[in-house]
């Protein structure tokens, strides 16, 4: 299913005043693609992610999946939300916020657990995607014990296991080295097109993105062309 | 409990710190209730054992300081044969005997030991309950279990207790104390001569110490105390009349309540710290769709599981050191002193933890964006 914002603008408090952080920005994202966002630092690109993730609400606008109606208004609740994020939404973030105390497959099967599902019975499709990751062997590892390179493909592994309609990405590689920040980029393209995820993916580092569909560039908040510098 | 039976295994130094302390307080809380009922029970087990209802006390001009309360006090009471007579003429009495109580040395041919007398009337019915057929008769006593062990005294020894040379008639099978001091039962006569408090003026020939009663409706209580000059208690408030047994109780009892109200703080604090320092790990499960509903269900669990835990182990060896120590100390084990404390302690603890925890409700999912 599409991904697609409309008219969605976000404003902080700052203090007595307030920031646009998102100003009235429309996007799609096709089903099965991959589209980066990228801009500057304090352009407003991890907020729209929260909105696009139901994080946090829009201030006016809305997001919606395919041709379905807004799942996330300025009106959504937090539980509403919650669900939406549970059920449709996979997140990898910038640092691979994994949860300690679980191993790999177990951080694959919380989802499922959070589902009202028992664990066990996605053991099957977590190792799959642990495989397809290239961390089948570490199955039974924690955090503590996984090289970061190993702790972000955990997190990819997480956010796919649940078939999400919508793949959100934070900065993947801001703390890996060139090299592996390019497979982590194809790897998520290439895991967003096999399960026909809409991928949205934030970026700094515009060399590692051979692989994405689509670029959008974000300046203060808008949507802009393409800077003649970058 | 997905998340929280893992961080339960993961973070086991912690838990076991916290179940360890625990364990220390339950124990301390377990021991110190057997003791308080233990205790209890040395100081009153004489008066609740009494088959009566309620008991008339007089309050003396030259009474000792009154019981908590302003109530009257055992030492402080002394009634007349006037009253117990006037008071079996009430209405809704069937029965209103004298009792003496005095707290006297009694000297077997072997030792010496501190023992309370009551003086009864033969026939009056005031032997506790398990006394048989047994009864007192002037110049033979019947000793508690507990006077006859503290005298090394059995049936045809001879006593002196205090001024009284005695024979024991029988030793009866039933506990019964008094201030901590056991029980033997005299009759009034005898009492009358062992030396009661008296107060100036008296007749020794015709005082007691209170008045027991049996009765089947407590209507006419109250005025019939204007009438005769007395203040009537239920067996159950008459215990505060025993002037070491209110005090000792109410500080024993204090320290129990402070150990509760502690391990409800400790547990508290505990997870306090522990839900601040994952509120990073909240916010990312907050993120992939956890529910806060979800959340606080897994983090009292956990709480209740290591409370259940520490808890259990605690009084399990409290009560196995009670029972050990039961012929050398006073305690006294039931499910008052066991598992009354321990459901207490699980439940305040899990109410302090879940003070704690709800803190879960305000962490921000969007949090989980900005890196760690
Ligand atoms: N929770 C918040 N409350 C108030 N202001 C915020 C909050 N989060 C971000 N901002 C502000 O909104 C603007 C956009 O921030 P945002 O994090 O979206 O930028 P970004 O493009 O992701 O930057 P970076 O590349 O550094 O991660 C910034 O000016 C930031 O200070
Ligand atoms: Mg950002």
């Amino acid at each position: 299913m599409d991904l697609r914002l409309d008219h969605v603008t976000l404003v902080y408090p700052d203090g007595d005043s307030t920031l646009t952080a998102v100003d009235d920005v429309s996007l799609v994202v096709p089903s099965g693609t991959t589209t980066a966002l990228l801009g500057p630092s304090g352009s407003g690109k991890s907020s729209m992610l929260a909105v696009a993730g139901g994080l946090t609400p829009p201030t006016s606008g809305s997001v919606a999946f395919g041709d379905g109606p807004p799942v996330f208004t300025t009106t959504t609740t937090r539980d509403v939300a919650t669900t939406v994020r549970l059920e449709r939404i996979g997140f990898v973030f910038q640092q691979p916020q994994l949860i300690p105390s679980l191993t790999a497959l177990e951080q694959l099967e919380l989802l499922a657990h959070l589902r009202g599902q028992r664990p066990s019975s996605v053991r099957e499709r977590a190792l799959e995607m642990l495989d397809a990751v290239g961390l089948g062997p570490w199955a039974h590892k924690r955090p503590d014990t996984l090289s970061g390179g190993q702790r972000q493909r955990v997190a990819i592994a997480r956010a796919f296991v649940g078939d999400p309609h919508v793949l959100l990405v934070d900065e993947p590689t801001s703390a890996l080295d060139h090299e592996r920040g390019v497979e982590i980029i194809e790897l998520v393209t290439g895991l967003g097109r096999r399960f026909d995820a809409a991928t949205l993916l934030v970026s700094h580092d515009e060399s590692t993105l051979g692989a994405v569909d689509a670029t959008a560039y974000l300046l203060d908040g808008r949507l802009t062309e393409r800077p003649a510098a970058a | 409990m997905f998340v929280a039976l893992r961080d339960l295994r993961f973070a086991r130094g912690r838990f076991l710190l916290m179940a360890s302390v625990i364990v220390l307080i339950t124990y301390l809380v377990v021991f110190l209730a057997s003791l308080t009922r233990g205790l209890g029970e040395d100081s009153t087990s004489g008066i609740t054992a009494l088959p009566t209802d309620h008991l008339a006390f007089t309050v003396q001009a030259d009474a000792p300081p009154s019981g908590p309360g302003g109530g009257p006090t055992f030492t402080g009471s002394q009634v007349e044969q006037s009253q117990w007579q006037a008071w079996a003429k009430v209405d809704g009495v069937t029965s209103a005997q004298p009792l003496g109580i005095a707290q006297v040395r009694a000297t077997s041919t072997t030792t010496t030991a501190a023992v309370t007398a009551f003086g009864i009337e033969p026939g009056a019915g005031l032997l506790p309950h398990g006394a048989g057929k047994a009864d007192v008769a002037d110049g033979k006593v019947l000793l508690s279990s507990g006077a006859a062990d503290a005298l090394g005294a059995k049936a045809g020894d001879k006593l002196s207790i205090g001024t009284l040379d005695v024979t024991v008639d029988a030793v009866l099978d039933v506990t019964a104390a008094y201030a901590h001091t056991p029980v033997l039962w005299t009759s009034l006569d005898d009492w009358q001569e062992l030396g009661a408090h008296l107060a100036p003026g008296a007749d020794p020939t015709t005082v007691a110490t209170v008045v027991a009663l049996v009765t089947s409706s407590d209507d006419a209580l109250a005025a019939a105390d204007d009438d005769i000059g007395t203040v009537t208690q239920n067996l159950h408030e008459s215990l505060s009349a025993i002037s070491s047994y209110s005090s000792e109780h109410g500080s024993l009892l204090l320290m129990v309540v402070f150990l509760v109200g502690i391990a409800a703080l400790v547990v508290g604090a505990f997870f306090t710290v522990w839900t601040v320092s994952r509120s990073g790990d909240v916010a990312v499960l907050k993120a992939l769709g956890a529910s806060t509903r979800y959340l606080l269900r897994d983090a009292i669990g956990q709480a209740l599981v290591i409370l259940v835990i520490g808890v259990g182990i605690g009084t399990l060896l409290a009560w196995l050191t009670t029972v050990l120590l039961q012929s050398v100390v006073p305690v006294a084990i039931g499910l008052s002193t066991t598992l009354l404390p321990a459901v207490v302690l699980v439940v305040l603890g899990v109410a302090g933890a879940a003070l704690a925890i709800a803190q879960i409700t305000r962490v921000d999912p969007h949090a989980a964006l900005a890196a760690r």
